[in-house]
This record gives C-alpha cells, sequence and structure tokens, in this order.
C-alpha cells in the first residue's frame, strides 16, 4: 500500500478560502493558492479544494482557482464543488488538477461516475459522501439523499470512482475523532481507497483513521494553520504513522 | 538547465498543464516540435484506448516511434509510459506504441486505483550502477532515486510488465528504461522535490 496520506481541506467560496462548523456560518481566513502553497511546504501528501458555494449558488471560478493553485503547489491537488459535467471536470483537470470531486451532481445522475471515469480515468474521479446515522447527504448536506452510506458506496466504484472522500457530517469541525466505525466498515464494503474525514482533533483520531483508510482529511485541526500540520506529523511519526518524507 | 528544449506531447490525454509548469520551473523552453526537440515528454491520464486514438490521429504515435529509433530521448509519463509498450490489457486489449517490450496489466494490489506517495527503489543493486542514465555510472543516486527509497506520487490501476523495468515500487514497475526511452509510472510533475530532482536529472542527459 501506498504511504498513509494526510490531506488538509480548504474550502472554498468566492474564490476565498472560507471557514465553518457543520456547514454553518462562514468566514474568510485567506487566499486558497498562499494557503495551499504553505501547507505542501509544511508537509501536505494532496490538497483538497472544495467550493462549498458551488451547490447553493453556481458562480465559481473553479478553473481559475486550480490554475492558480496549479502554478504554486507541486503536490497532487482534488478540487470540488459545482461539477456537474464531464466538461466542467475536464476544464479543472486542464486547468492542472489531479482529481475531481462530485457529490450532488452524482447523486442526482449517478451515470455521470461513469462519463467522468471513461474519459478522465478512475484515478482522477473522487466521489465525496456527506453521511450521518448511515445515510448520505445532499447539497452541502442541507438534505437527505435518501440513500444508505454502504449502498452508495458499492455504487459508486460498481460505476468507476477512484476514490470515495467519506465526511461524517455529525463529527465535522467537533474534533471529537473520527467515525471509525462507519469506516471500518466502508473499508470492508469497497475496494477503493478512502479518505476520511471529519472530527481529527488530535493525532490520535488521525493515527487510528489511518488505521482503517488510506488517507486523513485535515480541516477545522489545522485552524489554518501550516505550522500546526508540521507538528501533527511529528506526532503522528511518534505514533508509529509512516509518513512520507516531503524533503 | 536553459537551453532544453523539450517538446510535450498534446493529443488530448490530461496533465499537460502540470508536466509544462514543472519543466518551466526547471528552466526548459518548451517547444512543440516533437521530432526536433532535445526531450520530449509523452504524457497521460485516461483510457489507453481513446490516448492511443488521440496519438494516432495527430500522427504523433509515427513520429514518436521514428524519434525512438533515433535513439532521441523520450519520457513517457504514467499512461505515457504504458502507451510505450507492446499493449495494454485496458479495454480488452489495446495496441501499444512498441518502443519498449511488454504489457500494461490490471493491478492487483489491496486497493485500486492505487493512489499516493510510495518509494522507489532500483531494481537489484547490481543494476544500481548501469540503471537510469547509463551513461553516468551514478545515475540512481543523481536522479533522487535514493537508496532505502524515496518517495514519489502514483495514481494508477496498471502497470508494466516488462524486462525493461529498472525501478520498482512495492512491487510494481515504476521506471522503465529501453533504448532512448524512459518510462515513469508515477507523476514526477506532482512529486514536490523529489519530483523536480527527478525532472532535472532528465533535462540535463537530454
Amino acid at each position: 500500500m501506498p504511504l498513509p496520506r494526510l490531506i488538509p481541506c480548504l474550502d472554498v467560496a468566492a474564490g476565498r478560502v472560507v471557514k465553518g462548523i457543520k456547514f454553518q456560518g462562514l468566514r474568510d481566513v485567506g487566499d486558497p493558492v498562499e494557503l495551499g502553497a504553505a501547507y505542501s511546504d509544511a508537509g501536505a501528501d494532496e490538497l483538497v479544494f472544495l467550493d462549498i458555494s458551488a451547490t447553493v449558488d453556481a458562480g465559481l471560478s473553479a478553473v481559475d482557482v486550480a490554475a492558480r493553485v496549479a502554478e504554486q503547489v507541486t503536490i497532487p491537488f482534488t478540487f470540488g464543488g459545482g461539477i456537474r459535467t464531464l466538461d466542467d471536470a475536464t476544464a479543472v483537470l486542464e486547468a492542472g488538477a489531479d482529481k475531481i470531486s462530485v457529490n450532488s451532481a452524482a447523486l442526482a445522475r449517478p451515470e455521470l461516475i461513469e462519463e467522468l471515469a471513461r474519459v478522465l480515468g478512475s484515478q482522477a474521479v473522487v466521489v465525496a459522501i456527506d453521511t450521518e446515522d448511515g445515510r448520505v447527504r445532499s447539497h452541502a448536506a442541507t438534505r437527505d439523499a435518501v440513500r444508505d452510506t454502504l449502498e452508495w458506496a458499492r455504487e459508486c466504484e460498481q460505476r468507476g470512482a477512484g476514490e470515495l472522500l467519506v465526511t461524517s457530517i455529525d463529527r465535522d469541525g467537533t474534533q471529537n475523532g473520527y467515525d471509525l466505525e462507519l469506516l471500518a466498515r466502508l473499508r470492508d464494503a469497497v475496494s477503493l481507497p478512502v479518505i476520511a474525514s471529519g472530527g481529527a482533533g488530535n493525532a490520535q483520531h488521525i493515527a487510528a483513521a489511518l488505521e482503517v483508510s488510506q488517507a486523513a482529511l485535515l480541516a477545522s485541526i489545522l485552524h489554518e494553520r501550516p505550522a500546526r500540520l508540521v507538528t501533527l506529523r511529528e506526532e503522528l511519526r511518534d505514533l508509529g504513522v509512516n509518513l512520507r518524507d516531503a524533503a | 538547465m536553459t537551453g532544453h528544449t523539450v517538446a510535450i506531447c498534446r493529443y488530448g490525454a490530461g496533465n499537460v498543464r502540470s508536466v509544462e509548469l514543472a519543466l518551466a520551473r526547471l528552466g526548459a523552453e518548451l517547444v512543440d516540435d516533437v521530432e526536433g526537440a532535445d526531450l520530449a515528454i509523452l504524457p497521460g491520464v485516461g483510457s489507453a484506448r481513446s490516448a492511443m486514438e488521440g496519438l494516432k490521429e495527430r500522427g504523433t504515435d509515427v513520429v514518436l516511434r521514428e524519434r525512438h529509433a533515433a535513439g532521441k530521448p523520450i519520457l513517457g509519463i504514467c499512461l505515457g509510459l504504458q502507451l510505450a509498450l507492446d499493449e495494454s490489457e485496458e479495454d480488452g486489449g489495446v495496441p501499444g506504441l512498441g518502443l519498449v517490450p511488454g504489457r500494461a496489466v490490471r493491478l492487483h494490489s489491496e486497493r485500486v486505483p492505487r493512489i499516493g506517495w510510495a518509494q522507489v527503489e532500483p531494481v537489484g543493486s547490481d543494476l544500481l550502477g548501469q540503471s537510469l542514465f547509463r551513461s553516468e555510472p551514478t545515475g540512481v543516486s543523481d536522479l533522487g532515486l535514493r537508496r532505502g527509497g524515496e518517495a514519489f506520487w502514483f495514481a494508477h490501476s496498471y502497470a508494466a510488465e516488462t524486462e525493461a523495468t529498472v525501478a520498482t515500487s512495492e512491487g510494481v514497475s515504476a521506471i522503465v528504461e529501453h533504448g532512448s526511452f524512459t518510462g515513469v509510472q508515477f507523476h514526477p510533475e506532482k512529486s514536490g522535490a523529489a519530483g523536480a530532482r527527478f525532472l532535472e536529472r532528465c533535462l540535463s542527459r537530454a
């Protein structure tokens, strides 16, 4: 297996990095390129940019953000939010992103996953799943998607998804630890790499998630402070997690 | 590194922008002339069949075969490496460029696609002195391929099965060399400092 990955997540709205708890109360916390580059320097293995305004108000310039990030950042990054068609996805990848992430659009029309995978390759197609109590939620977790989380995960794999980014909504921003039970069930349900998201509060939480998942998404634990990633990496190494030597 | 011209093959199969940016950072001069450039790069992500169709439509397959026959350096990245083989078993079988004997086969890793950073090590200690850049006996260390394994970023579901493999990663072919063709399964353009060192070495050899 490749080395476990630490993936800072930057929520983006209108071209700025924003922050909120449980998808509520957003505030501006910085420039996506500057923050992304700083996380890369701090040892991030990949980055995820999620345009959280996109599903609600499609006025994004994802391509511009992706192009600016690609100029400054030399590690892989995923771009999600507002991607509804193959053309949307292609434009973001051509701008320099390595993967795209789809969520509500795939729930509305699951064939989209197949269309993306066929042309872009599975390795470029991440399906983001927001989940609470074993059920999938859509539209920035504001709606019940009327689907069982594990069933949807399996369907995503069958349709050609390359990776699952699974966020436990009830843990998101709480720093109370990842939903390890759900992650273990996902590990057994699919053979895709899974990125665990929601609940990281300390290095022990992350180490536990990396026992059952291939990557950990880091959001509120970092507080937009790349220096925190440096200390987290040290703490994880002390816990025996085999992280990449990023020098 | 300035003075080296690099042509990146454009055939409608992905990640060209990242490769361009990585080479521009190293001071390479990007040109369109795949035939005449000091180094030609065959990038690529996505499906083997549509990629081969893209190469043929543009006549790039012919140019690359001629370039290889003339002993001019070519660097294949990811799908670009797999396309250089005789064939890929993707989509029920897709004939490749045949620059390198071998075939691309589906991975049997625990998790597929195989995504992430993984260490790359030269095949066998006896190859240390001659692999990668045979003109330079210390080539492997010069590439940033440190003994003990430096990590590069991979994202793939297929991999090369070929005797031309000179470095592996977790048992998977990571670097192949055959004549003037070098292929890497990982993405040096996305592999941070290690990737930049690797590309710089490819450039300086060209």
